[in-house]
């Protein structure tokens, strides 16, 4: 299993994040995002993976979900 | 001092106990009103037997956090945190600058108990007679201690920008994890410390002979406004928010609220007041504001929360935005302007989107004392938002 992890200090709210991803990633009022931090498996890996890829400040990261 | 004090024997005051109003007590001094500094091994243990928690304003479980330093590998540097950027706070200023050595002893208690060498104590840049009283209690004991200083600010006292700080950084906080405990720091308030120095000395059963079951010992507490007697004064936890005011000389004119905890607090009416236990969570940093009744609480939290947003250390998106919103929608209700009728539902939106959205606790704190005042003053809301 899975998690999105995000630094909000690096973030700069682009917003590629939640339109790659919009099943975990929404966007405040102001444009940055909110991370659904609940696991994530299978198939939304794939496109998890796809929004921490394309974040331009690499504020976004993929863990392993603590137990 | 109420009747349970009376009855135990033990009378307040605890930490403040033979200060002078006008310089620091001397080492001299300090051992004869309070006796040696014990030393003992079971430490942690006591002061988890005390249930001591935290007299910064998080109110975490003081043993827990000596566990979790000794927990780590590689030896620990103890921080003392005395920057307190609280505006109405000023009772780590004064344990400083009128009786440091017993934040001292506090310091070297923990500091043995986790096998650190160094203590580095904190003040902010602008605490000359802090510094000066330090400085020269430092100079009457040994041990391998130090003074950093951090720019004055609501900020440079959170506990990630202390260790920036004093690794040479500019003071503003970082992400957690790390948590402080995992990058070598064991960081302390001041009174938590001074109560640890009493602790040691008399033992945990000494300690919860003042307060109640549920919260043990005695607080620190800075009252301001609309009060007979403002200052830095010590209480026994477990009483109510009335009963502390009461008995600290009362109010000096009619009072509509009181902020309680500090500007990371919240507002608990006068009705409340009654009701409301002080235990160190409900205490938090130890402030209590009287509003009075003739000014308008709205204004008033617009005003906390514009110092808050411009108090952001601008590092993180909804903290910096989001706080700006909330500060436009109190202030467009204060104002009684045309987006009046909005900001109740803008507020109630834009505080619940702004927790847990910063490196540190920022946001929250602010979005919570705004939710607090939505929660208590309904009929002054409304008022102000009918057009």
């Amino acid at each position: 299993m899975k998690r999105l992890r995000l630094d909000p200090i690096a973030c700069d709210g682009h917003g590629l994040c939640a339109e790659l991803f919009p099943e975990g990633i929404t966007l405040d009022d102001w444009g940055y995002p909110i991370v659904d931090g609940s696991d994530i498996s299978g198939k939304l890996e794939r496109q998890a993976k796809r929004a921490v890829a394309a974040c331009p400040t690499r504020a976004l990261h993929l863990e392993a979900a603590e137990r | 001092m109420s009747a349970a004090a009376v009855e135990t024997g033990w009378a307040l005051p605890r930490l403040l106990t033979g200060i002078r109003s006008d310089r620091a007590l001397t080492l001299a001094e300090h051992t004869a009103t309070f006796g040696p500094l014990v030393r003992r091994r079971d430490l942690i243990e006591t002061v988890a037997r005390a249930g001591l928690h935290g007299r910064g304003g998080a109110a975490f479980p003081t043993a827990r956090k000596l566990s979790a330093v000794v927990e780590q590998r590689g030896e620990p540097v103890v921080v003392v945190n005395a920057a307190e950027g609280e505006p109405a706070s000023s009772k780590d200023r004064a344990l400083i600058r009128l009786t440091p050595h017993l934040v001292l002893d506090g310091a070297a208690l923990v500091a043995d108990a986790i096998g650190a060498k160094h203590v580095v104590v904190v003040i902010a840049e602008n605490a000359r007679p802090e510094h000066h009283a330090l400085a020269q209690a430092l100079r009457e004991r040994r041990g391998a201690f130090e003074i950093a200083t951090v720019p004055a600010g609501f900020v440079s006292g959170e506990e990630t920008a202390l260790i920036q700080a004093i690794e040479g950084r500019p003071a503003k906080p970082t992400l957690k994890p790390p948590y402080p405990f995992e990058r070598g720091y064991l960081v302390q308030n001041a009174e938590t410390l001074a109560h640890v120095a009493l602790i040691g000395r008399h033992g945990a059963q000494w300690f919860r002979s003042a307060g109640t079951h549920e919260a043990p010992g005695t607080a620190l507490i800075s009252l301001s406004g609309a009060v007979a007697q403002p200052g830095v004064h010590e209480i026994e936890l477990g009483a109510t928010l009335a009963d502390v005011v009461a008995s600290l000389g009362g109010t000096n004119e009619p009072v509509s609220a009181f902020l309680v905890a500090g500007f990371f607090g919240r507002w608990v009416t006068a009705r409340d007041a009654a009701s409301l236990e002080l235990t160190a969570s409900t205490l938090g940093a130890g402030v209590i504001v009287a509003h009075p009744a003739r000014a308008c609480p709205i204004a008033e939290t617009a005003r906390i929360a514009r110092y808050l947003a411009g108090e952001s250390a601008g590092q993180c998106g909804p903290c910096v935005y989001g706080l700006d919103a909330i500060v436009g929608a109190l202030e467009s209700l204060a104002r009684r302007d045309s987006d009046a009728p909005l900001a109740v539902s803008r507020l109630e939106r834009w505080t619940a989107q702004v927790r847990g959205r910063g490196a540190c606790r920022h946001p929250d704190g602010a979005a919570r004392l705004v939710a607090s005042a939505l929660d208590a003053f309904p009929a002054e809301i409304a008022r102000l938002a009918r057009r």
